[in-house]
């Protein structure tokens, strides 16, 4: 029983309750989740873009949820991961963010300290062994210029010009690399963006099709509506299904 | 000793609305040796003298960096300054952990006067007795705060605190409006002219290389500069060529504007008169600090 508590994790009866002779175990598996989110720095701003489903295992438990925050006038975070923690976050942030504006000095976090922040909490709850089940995606427009950066939930904290967590690391980075260029616009970025979520959407089957986008630039951060892609299931790869002809990317 | 019933406590009021403790403190600030800050546009700088507790000591400590970007003078207790400085250091190098950027200066004064006020309203504390020049630039340019043991703070273009500030300060008062642009060379020789005014009547000291020190901060994102010994000399050399405003007048608050041509430090000069009312009334404490044990505490 107590071995299997650390392997199993427990959001159940007695979750944080120390079982005799086994260490005290939290969080250890998430339950209701979003999946990727992706990132891309644009020479005029940044853009990130999620799907807007929360699954609970493999059902589509809820839909239309927003997985975007927005931190300040000029940073926002794009948040895959247990959507319970992604509310922790919220929360956190906003206190934080608040503190901020109680100094009364006109001073706030900058998007990069806003990271840097997460990284550092992230990190101390890895380290109690009661992480914040999340990938998080900051996106920020400091002193004209971009960032883009990620805090997962071991604390691992980067910065790129292309970024993605969940199942876009394996299907939508490697569109994003392809498409991505110094001087690519923020405009153009949008549609990089579609695709590639219409391409996890076709192959990642914790995503639904309604999207959402959402841009920081020198006008500060801007959230897209939720939109339904426009899919199209008549490839032949689809309607023949797995392996037929080897022509399935399956 | 005593100069009211009310001055034993500190959380006590004398009746007319007074905490005696808290002003006590704000005097051993007075006590202690000048420090001077002054800013332009992109640079602060602070000049302090260094005194001596012998012949053969080493000088007490009056800047302290308190991390790449921020610089504090101290007046008064040394010891208490050590504690404050420390408590800087920790805060700092915590915002810089926590964000990654460094500490906004007025956060980190606007704390340190939180720090002093507590001491004020504890009957189980005792108020810090040192005042800070705080110099320090951030995301909004240079700044200069001077912080008080009443948990008072201030930002200002050009302060000087500790013993005989008033000759500096008066110095600054007529001279602060053309630091804004002045160049790092100018302001720095600037904050050696304006010390050199707390000393300018006194019999027994004089501003040297030995016992001045200087610290440098901008905005360029060079790290705080501390000058001392050698380094100073120039500054000290350059002072010989700009009269000092007490050679002809033994009175900080009546000077003529433009100073006389005569050498620089007048080593006969009368002793400047004593600075103006002490906020605890009665008498003043002595400009100089008697020549005993208790006086080496402070600098």
């Amino acid at each position: 029983m107590s071995g299997l508590r650390l392997t199993e994790g427990s959001r159940g009866p007695g979750a944080s309750v120390a079982v005799e002779g086994a260490p005290l175990t939290r969080t250890q598996v998430p339950y209701v989740t979003g999946s990727s989110v992706l990132g891309m720095k644009c020479a005029d701003g940044v853009v990130i873009a999620c799907d807007t489903m929360a699954s609970y295992g493999s059902l589509a438990r809820f839909k239309r949820l927003t997985r975007m925050h927005v931190a300040s006038p000029n940073c926002i975070l794009g948040v895959g991961g247990d959507y319970s923690d992604f509310q922790q976050l919220q929360t956190m942030v906003d206190a934080e963010m608040t503190a901020q504006y109680v100094a009364n000095d006109g001073l706030s976090l900058s998007p990069k300290a806003i990271h840097a922040f997460l990284a550092r909490h992230m990190y101390h709850r890895r380290c109690k062994v009661d992480p914040l089940w999340n990938s998080v995606l900051v996106a920020g427009f400091h002193k004209g210029e971009g960032t883009l950066s990620l805090v997962d939930l071991y604390g691992t904290a980067y910065s790129s010009d292309v970024l993605a967590t969940g199942f876009a690391l394996h299907l939508g980075l490697p569109l994003l690399r392809n498409a991505h260029r110094p001087d690519i616009t923020v405009a153009e970025a949008k549609v990089v963006m579609n695709d590639v979520l219409k391409v996890l959407f076709y192959r990642d089957a914790r995503t639904n099709d309604v999207v959402q986008l959402a841009t920081v630039t020198a006008a500060g951060v801007e959230v897209g509506d939720m939109v339904k892609l426009d899919t199209e299931w008549n490839h032949k790869a689809f309607v023949q299904g797995a392996r037929a002809g080897d022509e399935s990317s399956w | 000793m005593f100069r009211n019933q009310y001055d034993t406590d500190i959380t006590t009021y004398s009746p007319q609305g007074r905490l005696h403790q808290v002003e006590y403190a704000m005097e051993a600030v007075k006590q202690g040796s000048a420090s001077v800050g002054v800013r332009s546009k992109t640079h602060v700088v602070l000049a302090t003298l260094k005194r001596f507790a012998s012949e053969l000591s080493g000088d007490q400590k009056k800047l302290f960096a308190i991390d790449d970007h921020v610089v504090i003078a101290i007046s008064g207790l040394t010891a208490d300054a050590r504690v404050l400085s420390r408590y800087m250091r920790t805060e700092t190098q915590h915002h810089k952990f926590m964000y990654e950027e460094p500490m906004p200066v007025g956060r980190l004064v606007l704390q340190v006067a939180d720090k002093c006020q507590i001491s004020t309203q504890r009957a189980s504390k005792r108020p810090f007795g040192v005042g800070l020049l705080v110099a320090g630039v951030d995301e909004n340019g240079p700044h200069l705060y001077q912080t008080c043991p009443s948990g008072n703070y201030f930002e200002y273009l050009a302060m000087a605190i500790g013993a005989r500030s008033q000759s500096a300060k008066t110095y600054l008062e007529r001279t602060y409006t053309t630091l804004a642009d002045a160049d790092v060379e100018a302001l720095v020789q600037a904050a050696v002219t304006a010390l050199r005014e707390t000393v300018a009547s006194s019999k027994d000291t004089e501003l040297s290389a030995k016992n001045t020190a200087i610290a440098i901060v901008g905005s360029d994102g060079a790290p705080v500069r501390i000058l001392e010994n050698a380094a100073v000399q120039p500054y000290i050399d350059a002072l010989d060529s700009t009269p000092s405003a007490a050679d002809d007048d033994d009175d900080d608050e009546d000077e003529a504007d433009a100073p006389a041509a005569t050498p620089a430090v007048a080593p006969d000069a009368p002793a400047a008169a004593p600075e103006g009312g002490s906020p605890a009334g009665g008498d003043a404490p002595a400009e100089e600090p008697p020549a005993n044990g208790a006086a080496d505490m402070q600098t």
